[in-house]
């Protein structure tokens, strides 16, 4: 692995603010991300640090690379359409980078 | 076995079995047997010895929410504290004996704008470390299920209601991640001392189904 590769200060992919969707896919296994917000649109809240990649490490392999972890805030209407209560009600989550990606502000 | 729990048992279960009591001798489901095999395993093999699976056992079970409530406590009436344990959790309480281990700390502020709550909704982490053991309805799929989408109705069950100008916070706890909730100072406690507010700060009010009373003393 070059230096690059393991240096400690990596930019972070995602940034508080970001609007971010979340993979809409089932894969088999033990998975993180609730099957709730899989499809959904949030913002991301804070990056958390990197961690061995649990959905790995379950299966008795080694977790690495580590994966990004961030807390994703969804508004809770666009999560449940009935749902009822407050337009300002949200629901964070927990969910790892590589379900994850990018959308225009 | 409780009365109203009367299924088979023969069935490969993995759910929580809150009503089963100390003494059942039902036979040992799946997941029990293979802990079981695993402990026997682990004692052959000489990494762990009874003694120190009981004093594992000892110890989880000392832990009390008067811990997270000596915490919530000295956030109320220490500002550099509060914004230390608000930005590293994990430091912030080890001032007060708590390991928090791999897990990371997020404590979640309660205002006069926000209410938060805590879930686990695939099993039931916990702030073990500051508040015990989690309580069978925590665990349950209930609550772990409907609290995520009606958590208002469900906090008014606990007889918590929100007002509507208030955003209602759920945490949903699925990673690495392990949350405390630091509820809203009440109104009353002026000048109280750090001893008297911990003694109103209550298990169900740092997981968020309710909010410290003052009356409650």
């Amino acid at each position: 692995m070059s230096a690059t590769e393991t240096a400690p200060f990596q930019p972070l992919a995602f940034q508080p603010g970001d609007r971010v969707a979340i993979a809409r896919v089932n894969p088999p296994g033990h998975r993180r991300t609730p099957f709730y917000v899989r499809g959904k649109i949030g913002v991301i809240e804070r990056a958390c640090g990197e961690f061995l990649n649990p959905e790995e490490l379950g299966y008795g392999f080694t977790g690495q690379p580590r994966r990004r972890l961030y807390r994703v805030r969804f508004r809770q209407h666009d999560i449940w359409p009935a749902y009822r209560g407050s337009t300002g009600d949200t629901i964070d989550v927990d969910i790892y980078e590589h379900w994850l990606s990018h959308l225009p502000d | 076995m409780s009365g109203n729990h009367d299924h088979d048992h023969s069935h490969g279960h993995d759910h929580d079995h809150p009503g089963v009591k100390p003494e059942d001798t039902s036979a040992p489901g799946r997941y029990e047997l293979m802990t079981l095999a695993m402990q026997e395993l682990l004692i052959e093999k000489g990494i762990l010895t009874p003694e120190k699976i009981r004093r594992g056992i000892e110890a989880l079970d000392s832990w009390q929410p008067s811990r997270g409530a000596a915490v919530v406590a000295r956030a109320w009436t220490d500002p550099a504290f509060k914004a230390e344990l608000l930005a590293d959790g994990n430091a912030a309480v080890s001032r007060f004996g708590v390991d928090m281990g791999e897990a990371k700390l997020t404590v979640v502020e309660s205002t006069s704008n926000v209410h938060n709550v805590i879930v686990c909704t695939l099993c039931s982490c916990y702030p073990r470390g500051l508040l015990g053991l989690p309580p069978d309805w925590y665990r349950s799929k209930r609550y772990r299920a409907r609290i995520v989408s009606e958590p208002r109705k469900v906090l008014a069950e606990f007889g918590t209601v929100i007002a509507d100008d208030v955003a209602v916070r759920v945490h949903d706890s699925l990673a690495d991640l392990r949350y405390l909730v630091l509820p809203k100072r009440p109104a009353g406690t002026e000048g109280w001392s750090e001893e008297k507010l911990a003694s109103i700060v209550t298990r169900d009010s740092m997981v968020g189904v309710a909010v410290p009373m003052p009356s409650a003393t």
